[in-house]
């Protein structure tokens, strides 16, 4: 292929154009805007270098934010193509690319930001700590991930989107049968952001298990730094699988080797294999947060202790073992034999159990609580029942003998939906509601906010059903079309319906956030729900040291039994606190990084070794920097203390 | 002078040394290929052990306990993977 060909979308159509001719204009008036408001200096100062744990939480915030738009637009074209039997509107080659970057968009660079913005966010606030372990790794964790988004981002308008699936299974993502760019740009940007998730994997167990207040043991931890724990656990052992399957990819387009073609003593399955053995612990890595938050949120707005604080941790450090041993029920229909698919049939309906503890444990905390529905409260309300039946199915999928009925069918489709969509979705959207005050301080309306609950709710129910009906009937999942005979017709209508209701859902929140930042009222205080642990013991907005007195913990709901039973958290007088200084390095090494990602994506080798180098050289200098951070004097922060007005002492 | 001689080290040494011998025997004896591969897990694995308590100090200091327990929760998923993917891709295909 000549070289400039390679940048050419392989299959262009009118969407694709005019969404070129869009990211153009946006990044123009992104530009043109930050150089009309003078805002280049704050942008660097305040962000681009930040290592605050808070802003670099906000950051993957609105990346995922943004990626949830991205995703969501993907979803609703692709049920809008399948709304009618014999539709036109995608092609197939469009139609697998939309597919394989929804799949993509929304697991990587929604789903995981997402939890990532809470790690960031919460834990050191919840464990009383002024910073994560690294913070400069934790920025270039940040960045990473950035630039991994943003190369992935990329592909679907120079050189054309990948398009073997979010799975990309060899050989179909071989040289062979995808001749175009667009598997080498999945091979590389999510190496470059599963990278930075690996280091916030390590940055996170490291300042779980290091950086606790005083008094606050294991056991005595809030739950969702629990879960934090054991998700970051999980990262460290699953994510490396990755990296290297990766890297494997990656030299057979690239470099031809054999690792996953069909002959020269290459292993198609193997990718699949190794695929799941990350894939699995992945899926766990993003409920296992959405659960923390939950177990924040339904305590606070039930106003009784969590239920089972014991069982709960117990529960999460069983599944960090059992999601590593229940992979090969993904593809139970690759061809080995019923001893191997018995095994991981049992092993995926034991880990039902633990799981199912934790939904008992909820109950039993709304069990003669006064509960109180507000925004938060009722995504968590509805994401039992409607998460309960994905559980359901997904033990359904996991009879080996019957998963041969629904394996690759919209029925699968519809499960894993109905668990990540109440299960991850509804939980991020919930502990945003539920934190949007400690962040931004200021509520979000909780009418809109109700209204949005519902309507998702309505539009998942009517959206994903469906698929359940069809795809036992046998509708193939991944399939851009299908003729009228086969009677799919109508259900994928009120499928694309409740498409539709879960957009205008979305839209609402959009509305919602404008709406609360012209007329939310902004004189809160810092604790608005009257919750339980120690982030709300913090002023709003949270200084840069997040507490002014380390907070002495006697309880797993420090900050509850210090407003109700007399604990007293801030003993002692202020002294300076040590902080970490900002540092551009990262973002410039994540760029060398992205320069390096795209070079490779299209053979470039010559900028390749450059960008190499340059990645290197970063490394040597922070290797020789000397710093140490900086000091925050007293009479600073009790300036800061008496301006929040919170003369805690 | 009891003290400052590391016996533990130079003991753990000489043995590295001796598994490292019986390791080669593989290469340099005419063994089956089940033997061959008996005598190369077990001294394999014991090599490690070897290394981390002995030279990694794991151990010695108070962390003791996370570091056994980190390093047997890998054991237990290297192994569930390695048998795992064997059951699935070789001995059940």
């Amino acid at each position: 292929m000549d070289f400039f060909d390679r940048f050419a979308v392989p299959h262009p159509s009118f969407l694709i154009y005019a969404s070129m001719v869009g990211i153009g204009l946006t990044m123009l008036a992104i530009v043109v805007g930050i150089t009309y408001f003078k805002k280049w200096g704050y942008l660097w100062r305040e962000w681009i270098t930040t290592v605050d744990h808070k802003r670099i939480g906000i950051m993957y915030l609105l990346t995922a934010l943004l990626m949830l738009f991205r995703g969501g637009v993907d979803g609703i074209m692709m049920r809008y193509q399948l709304s009618m039997p014999e539709n036109t509107f995608l092609d197939s080659q469009h139609y697998n690319e939309v597919f394989t970057t929804h799949g993509i968009v929304m697991i990587l660079f929604m789903a995981m930001p997402f939890i990532i913005f809470f790690f960031n966010f919460l834990v050191p606030l919840q464990i009383g700590a002024r910073d994560v372990a690294f913070p400069r790794l934790n920025a270039l964790s940040f960045w990473l991930f950035f630039m991994g988004m943003g190369l992935f981002n990329l592909s679907f308008i120079i050189g054309g989107s990948p398009d073997a699936g979010w799975t990309s299974y060899f050989p179909l993502a071989g040289n062979e049968f995808s001749t175009s760019v667009g598997t080498n740009y999945y091979m590389i940007a999510i190496q470059i952001a599963g990278i930075g998730t690996l280091m916030t994997g390590i940055n996170f167990i490291t300042t779980i298990l290091k950086m606790r207040a005083p008094g606050m043991t294991l056991m005595k931890m809030p739950m969702f730094t629990w879960s934090a724990f054991i998700a970051n656990v999980i990262i460290v052992f699953a994510f490396p699988v990755l990296t290297v399957l990766l890297a494997m990819g990656t030299m057979d387009r690239l470099f031809g080797t054999n690792f996953f073609t069909t002959d020269n003593g290459g292993m198609d399955m193997l990718w699949a294999n190794l695929f799941w053995v990350w894939g699995h612990p992945e899926v766990y890595i993003l409920i296992l947060p959405a659960f923390g938050l939950y177990s924040e949120i339904i305590p606070t707005f039930a106003r009784r202790n969590l239920y089972g604080y014991k069982s709960m941790v117990a529960s999460m450090v069983v599944i960090s073992v059992l999601s590593f041993v229940v992979w090969a029920h993904h593809f139970f229909t690759m061809g080995q034999g019923p001893f191997a698919n018995s095994i991981f049939s049992i092993t995926t309906m034991a880990i039902a159990i633990p799981t199912g503890v934790k939904i008992f444990n909820w109950l039993f905390t709304l069990w003669k609580g006064k509960i109180e529905f507000t925004t938060p409260m009722l995504y968590s309300v509805l994401f039992i029942p409607l998460f309960t039946l994905g559980g359901v199915t997904g033990v359904m999928l996991a009879m080996s003998a019957a998963d041969y009925q629904y394996h690759n069918t919209m029925f699968l489709v519809a499960h894993f939906h109905n668990v990540i969509i109440p299960g991850v979705v509804y939980a991020m959207l919930a502990g945003m509601t539920f934190y949007w005050p400690k962040i931004f301080g200021f509520m979000l309306n909780e009418r809109l906010g109700k209204w949005t609950a519902w309507l998702l709710t309505i539009g998942f129910v009517l959206a994903f059903i469906p698929m359940y009906i069809t795809g036992l009937d046998g509708q193939a999942r991944r399939m851009y079309t299908y003729s009228e005979s086969t009677g799919f017709s109508l259900l994928n209508m009120v499928s694309f319906g409740g498409a539709a209701i879960m957009a205008i859902a979305f839209v609402l929140l959009v509305y919602n956030i404008y709406y609360s930042i012209r007329y939310s009222p902004r004189d809160i205080g810092n604790d608005p729900w009257d919750a339980r642990s120690l982030e709300w013991s913090t002023h709003t907005p949270i200084p840069e040291y997040n507490f002014a007195i380390t907070p002495q913990v006697a309880s797993t709901q420090a900050f509850w039994d210090s407003k109700k039973n007399g604990h007293e958290l801030f003993k002692g007088e202020i002294e300076k606190i040590h902080m970490p200084n900002n540092s551009g390095l990262p973002f410039i090494m994540s760029c060398m990084f992205f320069v390096f990602g795209f070079a490779m994506v299209f053979s470039i080798w010559p900028v390749v070794i450059v960008s190499l180098i340059g990645i290197l050289a970063c490394l040597v200098y922070r290797s020789f920097e000397q710093d140490h951070g900086r000091y925050i004097s007293v009479e600073e922060i009790k300036e800061t203390e008496t301006r929040l007005r919170g003369a805690k002492k | 002078m009891k003290e400052l001689f590391p016996v533990k080290q130079v003991m753990g040494f000489a043995f590295s040394i001796v598994l490292t011998a019986v390791a080669l025997l593989v290469y340099f004896t005419d063994m089956s290929y089940t033997m061959g591969m008996t005598v190369l897990l077990i001294t394999a694995f014991v090599q490690a052990g070897l290394q981390v308590v002995v030279f990694m100090h794991a151990g010695e200091t108070k962390d003791k306990g996370s570091i056994y327990i980190n390093i047997y929760y890998a054991l237990i998923i290297a192994l569930f993977t390695i048998f795992g993917t064997l059951l699935v891709l070789v001995w059940d295909m």
